[in-house]
């Protein structure tokens, strides 16, 4: 369980870019969790709220983008979902595959209240 | 309502640092393995094995972490070859400012090989780069043969799982088919070595692929 550890990581995203929107009021940040990122969304956003509580970012909402594993065929190309950790391309049965998404753990973006 | 796009890692302080951890390694020629597991799968042992197979001027260091306790780095001071302990006070992995702060008066240029214990943690320390080459994880047969599927992360982002107390399947209902088939299923292509640190079974595999990969590694640098 680090989710709190990311969940202060985030913030220190919000506080740099704050720094570089002086005066700007931030509403929410929107963050995208992979699959295999190793991080729960429900420890995250508790985590989350546990940190901005009677802090400056008590009105910053966190909105969790979950992202599942998505594998790519090295044979054909294809690319499939990934439930159950199922990497055996449904296409042509080869073996050989890769992920290419279900690794996130990315701050997509920062909503911002307009003047 | 404004949204402003920001695109950026979570944890970009953390790889910023790795990347100049990695860097470094690759300027000295040092080969940095991670080693990743549950408490008690046999992280140290392995070292413990390890460290002494090797002849006693290798250049090898080891870093060490665990919540508390200097337990670890004590048992593997003891074959002579630079040791440290990371008390984590809590946190429940590494992350690359750690190693950072604790290789801090080394010099690496000393050295051709360093290994890092990891916490014993199967989820945290899959989210943190340490700048290392390969992350590498135990599994041991007292566990269950489904942690892989339980815990998909660590080992799609590990390059080889190490099958640890072997010698012990007798007596526990553990399916290394099994295991082996739900870490292929997570992770095509991770390499898979059974060993037991009690009697030694299977670590001249691992003492081999520690040398080929390693010897890979410098091939990666001098191309």
């Amino acid at each position: 369980m680090h989710e709190l550890s990311i969940a202060a990581a985030i913030l220190d995203r919000v506080a740099a870019e704050a720094a570089r929107h002086a005066g700007a009021r931030f509403t929410k940040v929107g963050v995208r969790v992979g699959e295999l990122s190793g991080i729960d969304p429900e420890a995250l956003s508790f985590g989350f709220q546990a940190l901005v509580m009677e802090s400056e970012w008590e009105r910053l909402a966190l909105e969790i983008e979950y992202c599942p594993r998505v594998q790519r065929c090295r044979q054909c190309a294809h690319e499939f979902p990934s439930p159950n950790c199922e990497t055996v391309c449904p296409k042509c049965s080869a073996q050989d595959t890769v992920s290419v998404a279900g690794e996130e753990l990315d701050i997509a973006y920062i909503e911002v209240e307009d003047e | 309502m404004t949204r402003v796009a920001v695109e950026q890692k979570v944890l970009s302080e953390n790889q910023r640092i790795a990347a100049e951890l990695r860097e470094r390694f690759r300027q000295n020629n040092v080969f940095c393995l991670n080693l990743i597991s549950s408490p008690g799968s046999g992280k140290t042992s392995l070292l413990e094995r390890t460290l002494e197979a090797f002849p006693r001027d290798m250049r090898v260091a080891v870093l060490t972490g665990d919540i508390q306790t200097e337990n670890d780095a004590r048992r593997l001071a003891r074959f002579g070859f630079p040791t440290r302990q990371i008390t984590t006070g809590g946190t429940c992995h590494l992350d690359a400012r750690m190693i950072e702060k604790y290789l801090a008066d080394w010099s690496l240029a000393d050295l051709n090989l360093l290994l890092i214990e990891n916490v014993g943690n199967l989820v945290c320390p899959s989210s943190y780069d340490l700048g290392e080459h390969a992350k590498i994880v135990l599994l041991s047969v007292t566990e269950g043969d489904d942690k892989p599927l339980k815990y998909p992360s660590i080992f799609a982002k590990s390059e080889l799982m190490v099958l640890n107390k072997v010698d012990l399947l007798p007596y526990v209902p553990f399916s290394v088919q099994q295991a082996r088939e739900n870490a292929l299923r997570v992770h095509p292509g991770i390499e898979i070595i059974e060993v037991s640190c009690t009697t030694g079974q299977g670590l001249d595999n691992w003492m081999a692929w520690l040398q080929s990969r390693h010897e890979q590694a410098l091939t990666a640098v001098s191309a």
